[in-house]
């Protein structure tokens, strides 16, 4: 005996898989099964603090950097990862967790950000590297998540991408330009690379044979492709990029396999990767720090803004 | 007149008109303090590349929208009222102008 309730459940269950099956997207007030609300909050909000947190390792050098031209690009772009964080949050909100709950997950540490922002970036060709990349590897991710079943989610990635090619193309023109330069100049593009070449590879996520929520994520239609896919499709558009640039990617056993039609390469560090996932990076402690601080440190501005809407709304309140 | 609060700040969402011409379209949400401070985040946040002429703002709290469970009966398509179609009216077909 099913009870009126269990059989609503039901044939919003057939409903939901009905929506998925058919390349529809999911909106805020439908039905959804808590499992697949849950794991949008995840990662959604996961990536809205990627986004926050990347601000850090390049808000470092927009003092320091080379011309004032470059000073206002890289300010550009680090406010636009502000934005990007703002679109984020917002379409994690319509699942009903709220930006306050989020805040604070961040900065007492229980949501993870992407291990790539606890890396150092102790030269200004970090920029280029990061930029190339880093914001590379980003868009070959987040392009078919504009495609994500859930509306809200896949409309922010569509805003996001449109911006983010903008990030990749400066990050390559930096190195362009240190590679075109002095001996010295190439030796520190090079070394960037060196530095982050496998910790953008690593951002693609672990092997799909030790992906635990990978599967489920498929079926759901929120990830399109396995990490490793994602991973081998972006090797396989930097090594012309490289050329170009002339520097080395840092894999010996990288090469094309045109028999089999696929990029080879070389074992990543996964006990690197999951040692600063865990909070053992270069920076981790001082990542989370700094947004604590900034967070502390920012709450007079919302209490300003606050009072300034409280004495703007008193006269036209009193006078209604 | 809407009130602001102070904690948490209140869910907005923004409306782009692209060009004059044109439907203001959903573009996101923001949060902000009060409708004012609302515009000018949304100012900074959805239109730093040319997107639009125009923003519109509302509380997020102030939307009403139709029962998603209700769907199918709401949205039906009046079966029997296809003379509410163009292409219902056949007898005009290869009559020039019409």
């Amino acid at each position: 005996m099913t009870s009126p309730a269990d059989a609503h459940d039901a044939d919003a269950q057939r409903a939901f898989d009905d929506l998925i099956a058919n390349e529809r997207r999911i909106e805020p007030r439908d039905w959804m099964p808590e499992a697949y609300r849950k794991t949008l909050i995840r990662q959604i909000s996961q990536h809205a603090h990627s986004e926050i947190i990347g601000m850090q390792p390049e808000g470092n050098w927009i003092t320091r950097a080379p011309s004032l031209k470059r000073k206002a690009i890289l300010i550009a772009k680090v406010q636009d990862e502000a934005g990007h964080g703002l679109y984020l949050y917002s379409a994690a909100q319509t699942l009903g967790i709220t930006r306050d709950e989020m805040t604070d997950q961040l900065i007492d540490g229980r949501a993870r950000y992407s291990s790539i922002f606890n890396y150092p970036t102790p030269t200004w060709a970090d920029m280029g590297a990061i930029g190339w990349l880093v914001d590379g590897a980003a868009i070959c991710n987040q392009v078919p998540l504009c495609r994500a079943s859930y509306g809200p989610y896949a409309r922010a990635m569509v805003r996001i991408c449109k911006e983010e090619s903008f990030h990749q193309r400066q990050g390559f023109e930096i190195l362009l330009a240190l590679m075109q330069g002095s001996p010295e100049q190439r030796v520190m593009a090079q070394d960037a690379v060196d530095r982050w070449y496998w910790p953008s590879l690593a951002m693609f996520g672990p092997p799909d044979d030790q992906s635990p929520n990978s599967a489920q994520s498929m079926a759901w239609k929120i990830k399109r492709f396995s990490n490793d896919e994602l991973r081998r499709r972006f090797v396989g558009m930097l090594v012309p990029q490289a050329e170009a640039l002339g520097v080395t990617l840092p894999d010996p056993d990288l090469r094309y396999d045109a028999d089999q039609g696929v990029t080879a390469m070389g074992e990543i560090d996964w006990d690197d990767f999951f040692a600063v996932l865990r909070g053992d990076g270069p920076c981790n402690a001082e990542r989370i720090q700094r947004r604590r601080t900034a967070h502390e440190e920012g709450a007079w501005v919302r209490e300003a803004a606050a009072a300034y809407a409280a004495k703007q709304a008193a006269p036209r309140t009193e006078a209604a | 007149m809407t009130e602001p609060t102070t904690n948490p700040w209140p869910l907005w969402e923004v409306f782009v008109r692209a060009n004059r011409g044109l439907s203001h379209v959903h573009v996101g949400s923001l949060l902000a303090p009060d409708a004012e401070m609302a515009v000018r985040n949304a100012r900074d946040l959805y239109t730093r590349r040319g997107e639009g002429v125009s923003i519109w703002v509302v509380r997020a709290d102030d939307v009403t929208t139709s029962d998603p469970d209700a769907k199918d009966a709401f949205f039906e398509t009046a079966a029997g009222k296809n003379y509410r179609h163009a292409v219902y009216y056949t007898a005009s077909e290869g009559v020039p102008h019409l």
